[in-house]
C-alpha cells in the first residue's frame, strides 16, 4: 500500500512538474510583455476577465502548484526535520489546501466570477 | 612494498571510534603506492594496534572503502601520488556507517538494506530444468549487465547525501541490485522486490544528485538504476500490481 501511494505521489510530482515547465514559461513571458508600457490592473482585468483561455490555463497552473510543491516539500521535511510522516503528511495537505485556496480565489476574482 | 622511496607522506589518519581524532604519521612515499598500502605500513610499521578492513588487495572484495581526503574510495586501486593534495593524506572511516574502531566500520545497515530491498535472487527451476537461455542482446539483459558488477563496497553509500538525511533511505547500492534482479528474467519476485523499493524511503526517495555515480570504483551507474526502478514501480502501479 505504501509502495503504491508513494509511486503515485511520484507520478503525480512528476506529471505536475511536466505542466509547470510549460505554464511557468507562459506565466513569466506574460509577466514580462505585461511590465511593457506599465502595469495597472485596468490591463490585467482586461486581459483575464471573462477570458476563458486564461482561466482553463490558471486553473490548471494552481491545480498543479498545489499538488506539486507539497509533495516535494513533504520530502524536504522528512529529510531536515524529525517530524513524524503523520504530522508531515497533515502539514502539507494543509499547504495544497492553503494553494488551491489562494489560487482560485485570486483567479476567479480576475475572471469576474466575484463581480 | 617494492619501488624507490622518493620521499615522504604527512598522513592523517583517525583513530578510536566515533569520538576519536586524527593521528598524524610519516609515512615513505613509494611508486605505485596505494592507500591501502600507506594504512598497512603504518600499522605494520609505526603502530600495530591500528584498525582497518582489507582481503582482496585487487579490487574485488569490496572490504576495503575509506575516506581519504574528503572522498569515498577503494583504497587498494587509489594511488596516493594521484590522491595527496600537496604531499598530504587525510584517512577517515567510510561516511553514513558506525565506525566500529579506527578505519573499520560496521556495514549490517548497509547489507540489512540489501536484505529489505529483496537484493535475493530467487529462481522458478531446480537443478534438473535445462539451462535459462538468455539472450545477450536483450533489453533486459543489457540493463542488468549494467549494474551487476557491483562489488558491494559501500563508496556509493557513503558518498549518497539523502543516506545522510534519511537513515532510513535503502541507498544506491542496495536500489542498484534491486533492479538487476528486476530484469532477470530466471527471477520471480520482481512484484514483491518493487513493492519493497517503492515504499518509503525507497527509490522515490532519490534526489539524482548522481554521487554514487560520481564515485562508483566500478563506474557504475546507480542514479540510473534507481530511475529505472521507478518507472518500474509507476508501471506496476498503474496497473495494480503493487
Amino acid at each position: 500500500m505504501s509502495a503504491r501511494f508513494e509511486t503515485y505521489l511520484w507520478l503525480a510530482q512528476r506529471i505536475t512538474a511536466a505542466i509547470l515547465a510549460v505554464a511557468v514559461i507562459v506565466h513569466i513571458v506574460t509577466i514580462v510583455m505585461a511590465m511593457e508600457g506599465g502595469l495597472s490592473a485596468r490591463e490585467i482585468i482586461g486581459r483575464v476577465q471573462g477570458n476563458m483561455a486564461w482561466l482553463v490555463f490558471y486553473l490548471t497552473f494552481v491545480v498543479s502548484v498545489a499538488i506539486h510543491a507539497p509533495i516535494g516539500l513533504r520530502t524536504i521535511l522528512r529529510e531536515i526535520t524529525s517530524l513524524s510522516l503523520p504530522a508531515i503528511n497533515a502539514l502539507v495537505i494543509l499547504l495544497a489546501l492553503f494553494l488551491g485556496i489562494a489560487g482560485f480565489r485570486a483567479i476567479f476574482g480576475l475572471y469576474g466570477f466575484a463581480g | 612494498m617494492s619501488g624507490s622511496n622518493t620521499g615522504t607522506l604527512e598522513v592523517s589518519v583517525w583513530r578510536g571510534g566515533e569520538n576519536g581524532r586524527y593521528e598524524t604519521y610519516t609515512v615513505p612515499a613509494r611508486d605505485s603506492q596505494t592507500i591501502l598500502d600507506i594504512v598497512t605500513y603504518i600499522q605494520r610499521h609505526i603502530d600495530p594496534t591500528l584498525s582497518y578492513r582489507f582481503a582482496c588487495r585487487v579490487g574485488m572484495c569490496g572490504s576495503c572503502a575509506m575516506t581519504v581526503n574528503g572522498k569515498p574510495r577503494w583504497t587498494c586501486r587509489s594511488h596516493a601520488r594521484v590522491v595527496a593534495e600537496n604531499g598530504k593524506l587525510k584517512i577517515a572511516p567510510l561516511r553514513n556507517f558506525k565506525v566500529v574502531k579506527d578505519l573499520a566500520v560496521d556495514m549490517e545497515a548497509f547489507f540489512e538494506k540489501w536484505r529489505r530491498a529483496e537484493g535475493s535472487f530467487q529462481g522458478t527451476q531446480t537443478r534438473h530444468d535445462e539451462f535459462a537461455v538468455v539472450q545477450p542482446n536483450s533489453k533486459q539483459r543489457k540493463h542488468a549487465d549494467a549494474g551487476i558488477e557491483c562489488i558491494n563496497c559501500g563508496v556509493c553509500y557513503a558518498a549518497c547525501d539523502v543516506v545522510a538525511w534519511n537513515k532510513d533511505y535503502l541507498g544506491p547500492a542496495a536500489l542498484n541490485r534491486a533492479w538487476t534482479l528486476v530484469n532477470d528474467e530466471r527471477d520471480n519476485k520482481d512484484m514483491t522486490r518493487l513493492a519493497a523499493v517503492a515504499g518509503d524511503a525507497g527509490c522515490h526517495a532519490c534526489h539524482s544528485h548522481q554521487s554514487c555515480v560520481e564515485h562508483c570504483p566500478k563506474f557504475l551507474n546507480p542514479t540510473a538504476s534507481i530511475a529505472g526502478l521507478k518507472r518500474a514501480a509507476a508501471a506496476a502501479a498503474l496497473k495494480g500490481e503493487i
